[in-house]
């Protein structure tokens, strides 16, 4: 017998999601983190959601994580970005107040039945190597062995983190809000050396905090919220937060002047850093340097919460000296008279190259070991939550001794961002970007709910009442869109009330009417009044549909044929040195990737067509296996 | 989609199989014959087959068609037999790759169509491996070829501005919160519309690409034993051809590939034109026509010893692309220049037997060579399916410039398209390239 199911390490993002999703699938599961109080921690912007990263929030709430609901519960300022483009681009933001959220998000954990949540250190993996799966356990710093089935590392950016301020190095996991120094993991690093883990180093960095009562905000541009908000989950039908404004300002040709004189004394160009950074997530130093005939650069200060007057000033993250930053900083307009509650830093951290993971974010090496979050060398809270809720499901139902669980790149941003990851492997921090999913006019932030909530409800993952209120939805767009097909008009009639339309006495439904550019909604009820009986909500999802569905229709042809080579599964057990008529070139990216489908060795770089043919054999001789 | 691919063996060949697969198959067949009749399975007919475009006959061979899953692929199968050689072959092809829903098969493509549908076992698989692998070695060389060479660079460039484009779209889409300029996606529609008229013109380049690629078609023709074959050796500088003074000695086409100014041509002699009642002279003689009426340059040569009336057969063939020779001049002292017209491109007094003449017959050869192979600057087309993807990525081109809809990510998905078929000539278009572009030329990040 084992004490839990499922031991997640971690209550970062990636942790709470992982721990709530084993939880949600009925396994026992235990949270171990160093405190309770920072479980939920938002260590840089005190914002949840943007491109890219939206949708991958709503495609967690849609699988009945906790992301969305912990954010609309803290969320002080809502926009929807991208409002006037289309639907596809569209992604929810929020500014979150720290507070709140954290008090959220520990609030719901607590509340899951079989979810236990520990203080400790987490210091070593607790390994019997002789059986199949040899991850046993963990060992805490005391020297406790806890035993499970399962676990799932999400270390952020603990791993042997050091925090570089100047010249001064720190090392640390994450410094909080009252200048705490909270230490980092070094004894997990040494373990996963020990197990043939491939470390490098990535490199992020924050901003310095402002105390807002000394900021003049008469002279900041403001930017208000939407009115009325847009909640990330399917599940809040509105936002009970007070609302409030954000406030911009910029940086000028002397805030420049400064950090130029003071450049040699950044952490970053004093090479006392050798880890990537990210390139759209320059520090303030790289975007002087690197875009030098600008003049000014914006900065969001974004308020961190409701009743606390802490800024984050969002575009100047740093690694120069405290007392350059606190120079640099007054030389901006409103901020003249800032006082600094805690400085900018960077800091670097260990991440193992992902191309070490199955798509189920288990470890190849260590069965039973699985990764998510930054420790898999991506940034952002969103894609955090995302491989936190992938491996906290795989990880569970492979304790069942269930099927793994994969989302595909036609089925969700968090497919694509997994693949990505797991095949491709990455530079630098990976950020969830729209332009990187190739099927992007399928996967919505809208329809998040239809493309996963009944996938999620096949395998368990999603409660009773989300069920409910998913099953009355997806019933009347059925119901609703059977009358937009059955409802048809000929173009003769439809001049009549205003229509453009061809004149070639072809009758049209209500939804064909729809899909062209020309046509509104409001016209079509003017023929058929009985559509205004519609919900919005419905009638909004059928109208994006109808106006996709020309290129949806295109869409879907390629998606057939790119499910084709991902439904191809090859063993992870293959060896590629003993296939014959594969090179030497192609047998080495093969054995470092080994990717789980033939679609995925075709997106390796220098896999040949020759070398899939030659892979088919083996997905046959498997389907073979599995039919005797 | 439907495909299709030569199955039988490239180069010249008596006859050629072109395999079709697909749910089209049954339309292409109707298409190409232009009958409406009902096709029986497995069964061989004669037809002519026309362009369907243009209505011009392609050629005339046998067609049979295998209705699914009774084929080789588990799908509807047709197989065209049609002669053999460059140009029947290219133009087949040609016709079949502007059908809709018609594409050139991938390499394999037929057998993995046929492993799909459990139509093969594991050994045929396993073999089929290495057949691919030569393929597309041999493929991969040509393109590699291709590559190095100004074709390369076209393609290239074409490859950087549509990163550009897309970069400038999805900088707005991405990255709508930072301070990104006004204009940017106004900066997008010039790039595109210059890179749809520069496709446009790749497109229409009279297929010299293809020439390039099978060398240009140069035709001797002449009555017996004017000196043919003597001139066909002089080119290619060894015996080829049997050389004798007995006339009628040629009666079939003798071919020689050889590289004039660095130009792939083709030489061929042909049976001496004359009239006569021989079966297998006339059959001879009517070959040499038809590779008259194919030629991109013909050679007439006229035997000065003749007398005054040239013979008609030959000087029929004079005309805009004809270079006339008159030989055995070492054996005349004044040679009559009056047979030959201003129609042709031009006459030499040459002496094959003794190289009199020849340098400047030489030169003017070689010029006209070059007229023909260069007659664009641009580097051309060489491959059915490069032209077929650039015919899809300028649809796609062409549907963005309609701007029947002008929300950014529906302009943006058929960049994206586009950009699809374009890498499937130069490599993929990875959108780590788009974002690259994007971070090197716009300060993002807050």
């Amino acid at each position: 017998m084992v004490d839990f199911d499922v031991i997640v390490i971690g209550g970062g993002h990636a942790g709470c999601e992982a721990a709530a999703a084993a939880a949600r699938l009925g396994v026992n599961t235990l949270l171990i983190t160093h405190k309770f109080k920072t479980i939920g921690e938002m260590s840089c912007n005190p914002a949840i959601g943007g491109l890219g990263k939206g949708h991958l929030v709503r495609e967690i709430d849609a699988l009945d994580g906790i992301m969305g609901r912990v954010a609309d519960a803290s969320g002080i300022q809502f926009r929807m970005l991208n409002r006037r483009k289309g639907p596809a681009v569209r992604g929810p933001r929020c500014q979150s107040d720290r507070r709140l959220y954290r008090e959220k998000m520990q609030q719901i954990l607590t509340s899951y039945p079989n979810l236990t949540i520990k203080e400790a250190a987490v210091d070593d993996l607790w390994i019997k190597s002789e059986d199949d799966a040899p991850v046993s356990g963990v060992i805490t710093g005391k020297g406790e062995k806890i035993s499970c089935a399962r676990v799932i590392l999400t270390t952020g950016t603990f791993l042997r983190g050091m925090i570089h301020i100047g010249d001064e190095r720190i090392p640390a996991g994450r410094k909080s809000i009252k200048n705490e120094i909270e230490l980092p993991a070094i004894g997990l690093s040494n373990t996963l050396e020990r197990f043939g883990f491939t470390l490098q180093r990535l490199k992020t960095g924050t901003p310095a905090r402002l105390n807002g009562k000394t900021i003049d905000w008469s002279v900041c541009a403001v930017q208000p919220g939407d009115q009325p908000p847009v909640p990330f989950s399917f599940m809040t039908e509105n936002i009970k937060v007070r609302q409030i404004d954000c406030h911009i300002t910029h940086t000028n040709e002397k805030t420049h002047d400064i950090i130029r004189e003071n450049l040699h004394k950044s952490s970053m160009y004093s090479g006392h850093i050798e880890g990537a950074g990210p390139r759209y997530c320059p520090s303030i130093e790289d975007k002087v340097v690197r875009f030098s005939d600008k003049t000014s650069h914006q900065i969001f200060l974004e308020p961190e919460g409701l009743d606390t007057d802490t800024i984050y000033p969002n575009g100047i993250s740093t690694s120069l000296p405290v007392d350059i930053q606190e120079s640099y900083i007054r030389s901006i307009v409103g901020l003249e008279n800032v006082e600094i509650i805690q400085p900018g830093y960077a800091i670097e951290y260990d991440f193992v190259d992902p191309q070490e993971l199955l798509a189920t974010l288990e470890t190849k090496k260590l069965p039973g070991l699985y990764l998510a979050g930054q420790i898999n060398g991506t940034t952002g809270y969103e894609e955090a939550a995302a491989q936190g809720l992938m491996a906290g499901i795989n990880a569970a139902r492979s304790s069942l001794g269930d099927t793994p669980f994969l989302l595909d790149r036609a089925d969700a941003y968090i497919g694509v961002m997994i693949d990505d990851l797991v095949t491709k492997g990455t530079e630098e921090p990976y950020r969830m970007f729209t332009s990187r999913a190739e099927y992007r006019l399928k996967l919505r932030a809208d329809n998040a709910d239809q493309r996963l909530t009944g996938l999620g409800i096949d395998i368990g993952v999603v409660g009773k009442e989300r069920e409910h209120r998913f099953n009355e939805k997806i019933a009347k767009l059925v119901s609703y869109g059977k009358i937009l097909d059955d409802l048809k008009i000929s173009p003769n009639e439809g001049s009549r009330y205003g229509l453009k339309i061809n004149q070639d006495g072809v009758r049209r439904s209500a939804k064909i009417l729809l899909s062209y550019p020309n046509i509104e909604f409001e016209q079509i009820t003017n023929i058929w009044p009985i559509l205004k009986e519609i919900p919005t909500e419905i009638i909004e999802q059928l109208v994006i549909d109808a106006t996709y569905s020309g290129y949806l229709d295109r869409q879907e042809a390629d998606i057939v044929a790119f499910r084709k080579d991902e439904n191809l599964m090859l063993p992870t057990s293959l060896d590629y040195n003993v296939i014959g008529g594969l090179s030497n070139e192609v047998k080495e990216k093969l054995s470092k990737a080994k990717p789980s489908t033939l679609g995925a060795a075709a997106r390796i770089s220098g896999v040949t067509p020759a070398a899939l043919t030659t892979l088919l054999r083996f997905v046959k001789r498997k389907d073979k296996k599995a039919v005797a | 989609m439907t495909i299709f691919a030569l199955s039988s063996g490239k180069g010249k060949a008596g006859i050629s199989v072109i395999r079709v697969s697909g749910p089209q198959t049954k339309d292409v067949v109707l298409a190409l014959t232009k009958k409406g009749f009902s096709l029986r399975p497995r069964m061989m007919t004669l037809n002519w087959f026309f362009d369907p475009d243009t209505n011009e006959r392609l050629d005339r061979g046998m067609v049979i068609f295998f209705p699914g899953p009774n084929s080789f692929t588990g799908e509807d199968v047709a197989e065209f037999h049609i002669h053999g050689g460059y140009a029947v072959v290219g133009g087949f092809m040609e016709a079949l790759s502007r059908l809709p829903n018609l594409r050139s098969a991938e390499a394999g493509e037929f057998t993995r169509r046929a492993f799909d549908n459990n139509k093969m076992d594991l050994t045929a698989v396993e073999g089929l491996a290495d057949l691919i692998n030569s393929e597309t070695e041999s493929q991969k060389r040509q393109a590699l070829r291709q590559m190095e060479g100004e074709l390369g660079n076209v393609y290239k460039g074409w490859r950087l501005q549509l990163i550009t484009a897309m970069a400038y779209l999805e900088v707005s889409i991405d990255f709508s919160e930072e301070e990104v300029p006004d204009d940017v996606t106004h900066r997008v529609i010039p790039i595109i519309e210059k890179l749809q008229r520069d496709i446009t013109k790749h497109l229409a380049d009279g297929h010299c690409g293809e020439r390039l690629r099978h060398g240009l078609q140069v035709v001797i023709l002449g009555a017996p034993n004017a000196g043919k074959s003597t001139l066909l050796n002089y080119l290619s500088q060894r015996d080829v051809a049997i050389v004798s003074d007995i006339a009628g000695t040629t009666r079939d086409i003798l071919e020689v590939h050889l590289d004039l100014s660095g130009f792939p041509v083709s030489i061929i002699d042909t049976a001496g034109l004359r009239a006569t009642e021989d079966e297998i002279e006339i059959e001879g003689i009517r070959r040499a026509e038809q590779r008259a009426r194919d030629a991109d340059l013909k050679i007439v040569i006229i035997d000065v010893l003749g007398g005054s009336i040239p013979d008609k057969l030959s000087v029929d063939h004079f005309g805009n692309n004809t270079l006339v020779l008159l030989n055995k001049c070492d054996l005349l002292d004044n040679v009559n220049h009056s047979l030959v017209d201003d129609s042709s491109i031009g006459c030499w007094d040459v002496s094959l037997k003794e190289g009199r003449g020849m340098d400047a017959f030489m030169d003017a050869l070689k010029g006209q060579v070059e007229n023909r192979m260069e007659f664009t600057q641009t580097p051309s087309l060489t491959r059915t399916r490069h032209r077929a993807n650039l015919r899809g990525a300028k649809d796609n081109l062409d549907r963005f410039l309609s701007a029947e809809h002008t929300e950014i990510e529906l302009l943006s998905e058929d960049l994206r398209m586009a950009a699809r078929d374009i890498g499937k000539i130069t490599g993929d278009v990875d959108v780590e390239d788009i974002l690259e572009k994007i971070f090197t030329e716009f300060c993002i990040g807050k």
